[in-house]
């Protein structure tokens, strides 16, 4: 109960951000001129639309999921406010799992409306919606758990370091977790043990974000395949479980001077 | 039945790059606080009165001893359904109105909807909150939030109600205000823990008080009791005495002031007093005043600190290694 009331109220303070509304306004900007840039390429109109369309969603809920994530915890110690929750019947992990679901609910309403606009662009382009065209949202899912990661790793961030470090990190650790594969690929062609097994042991603590980009193969209407389903939910879950529990750990040794 | 308890409580920082210095900010705290009174708190800044907050509500983690509010430990968070803490300078959510900061917090202790308005608007009412109930938190003035903050503290209607610096910053009406609310919840039977540097705050409102200095106790007891400690001066006015009744007076006064055909005296000894005042009544003299002046806490206070300042047991900071 504390935990929806404590998410509910941080949704009601994220959405009152500025920077929230410039970043969904500026994506449905970008997919309404992906209606532009396919008109100028022949005969792969769509492809560039959904292209286009599906990755804005994804860069700008990054974004969002940075900039209002990093703040989350912070910005309650920077202000003192956090005083008058904690002297409540309020324990930290309540307090920290709270948090993240009220960004994981702005960042599900975002990528909601980020979401309509792009079917509205599809619907303006071909003229028509398909039963077939609902295989874009199995990228959008994908997306919502790669930022529900991505949030998850913004609080652990934000319970230890300031914002703007914050972001910085959780930026980084995004980028790395898109080429964990090439890490681990790369240790196991170098000849160096050591470094192979550091390669290996890097590979399964950081993110790998690999796997959840299937917005090629949506846009080639090629079929995403069963284990990805379950094996990105269930790995996104695990990862997130790891990352909030990491949190709350942290969270729970922090003294508020 | 006991409200507070503090068992040896102390609070050390580590500070410097290598976190190798420690400075002691609360040093072996034992004090007992009873269910029903108004309890203050005192010492000058930096004394260790927040850090004693701070730590009674688990912001900041004892480095040895512990404490119990009303009966359970620390660390069991079931406790705060019947407590309330007011922060030194609170802040709260700026873009939210006092109504939806205040739902907020109710709905925290999990109040139901029908108690949650009751409770609202109650306390709104009674901290003349009502006219900008609406009102975003950051247009509120200083005095406003710090009402906001007491209300806070209140929804939950607490046995037990912790409050830093409540008149800090406050004009007279908010300083009234407060001490009226104090003043309320003494009349319900609610213990009352305040911490102020303000002693004519604690002079009005406390039935016993703590003296911190330096993270140390100096002294804890009845108002009263503390207010009677050492030596209290008796004084006199006294008109026309002639030169040898006032001679004869000397040996007993500790200050003679003449103003006018008036004399001022005052007697340090109060065993003495009977005898001085027979001396007057049995000459021409006429006898205008006898006041017995009370002891400040001010006095007390300004001891107990010199005390302290001057005890080169105080040493606190000094190098872990």
């Amino acid at each position: 109960m504390r935990v929806a009331t404590i998410a509910l109220h941080t949704f009601k303070e994220s959405v009152r951000e500025k920077v929230l509304y410039n970043l969904v306004a500026f994506a449905l900007l970008l997919i309404g001129t992906a209606i532009l840039f396919g008109s100028i390429s022949v005969g792969v109109e769509q492809i560039i639309l959904i292209t286009l369309g599906l990755t804005s969603i994804s860069v700008f809920g990054l974004l969002i999921a940075i900039f209002i994530g990093i703040d989350l915890v912070s910005k309650e110690i920077e202000r003192r406010t956090i005083y008058n929750i904690l002297s409540k019947p309020v324990s930290r992990p309540e307090f920290i799992l709270g948090k993240y679901l009220g960004l994981l609910f702005t960042l599900l309403v975002n990528t909601a409306i980020m979401t309509v606009g792009f079917y509205a662009a599809l619907f303006y382009q071909k003229r028509a919606l398909l039963l077939d065209d609902l295989r874009f949202l199995g990228a959008v899912y994908f997306i919502l758990l790669e930022l529900a990661m991505v949030v998850g790793i913004a609080v652990v961030f934000s319970c230890i370091s300031t914002p703007v470090l914050s972001a910085v990190y959780t930026f980084c650790l995004y980028v790395i977790g898109n080429f964990s594969a090439d890490l681990r690929a790369f240790g196991q062609e170098t000849q160096n043990a050591l470094l192979g097994t550091l390669c290996d042991v890097l590979y399964y603590l950081l993110p790998n974000f690999g796997n959840f980009n299937v917005i090629t193969q949506v846009a080639h209407a090629e079929k995403i395949p069963g284990y990805l389903w379950l094996g990105n939910s269930l790995y996104a879950l695990l990862y997130i479980a790891a990352l909030l529990g990491m949190a709350v750990l942290i969270f729970e040794e922090r003294e508020f001077r | 039945m006991l409200a507070l308890e503090t068992i040896e409580l102390t609070k050390d920082y580590r500070l410097g790059f290598w976190r190798n210095r420690v400075k002691r900010a609360l040093d072996r705290l034992n004090f007992r606080v009873e269910a029903g009174e108004v309890f203050g708190l005192l010492g000058p800044n930096g004394a260790g009165k927040t850090t004693t907050l701070k730590l009674l509500f688990r912001l900041i983690f004892p480095t040895s001893g512990t404490a119990r509010i009303l009966g359970k430990p620390l660390e069991d968070i079931s406790v705060r359904f019947r407590v309330a803490y007011l922060p030194e300078n609170p802040s709260f959510y700026e873009h939210l109105t006092a109504e939806e900061f205040l739902n907020y917090v109710a709905s925290l202790f999990g109040l139901s909807a029908t108690e949650r308005r009751r409770r609202l608007g109650e306390l709104i009412e009674q901290l003349g909150l009502s006219a900008s109930r609406h009102v975003p938190l950051r247009r509120f003035s200083k005095g406003m939030i710090q009402r906001l903050g007491i209300a806070q503290a209140l929804i939950n209607d607490p046995d037990l109600v912790f409050l830093d610096e409540p008149m800090s910053g406050l004009d007279p009406l908010g300083r009234r205000e407060v001490r009226e609310v104090i003043l309320r919840l003494k009349e319900r039977q609610k213990t009352v823990f305040f911490s102020t540097h303000i002693l004519a705050d604690a002079e009005t409102l406390c039935g016993r008080v703590a003296v911190l200095h330096h993270g140390r106790l100096q002294g804890c007891g009845e108002l009263n009791t503390i207010l009677r400690l050492g030596v209290s001066t008796t004084e006199l006015v006294v008109e026309g005495p002639s030169a040898e009744v006032l001679a004869e007076l000397m040996p007993y006064t500790s200050s003679l002031v003449r103003t006018g055909e008036r004399v001022r005296l005052e007697i340090p000894e109060e065993s003495q007093v009977q005898r001085t005042l027979e001396i007057i009544l049995r000459s021409r003299a006429k006898l205008i005043s006898v006041n017995p002046v009370r002891r400040s806490l001010e006095d007390y206070f300004l001891q107990k600190v010199g005390a302290s300042e001057s005890s080169q047991e105080v040493a606190s900071v000094y190098d872990s290694s």
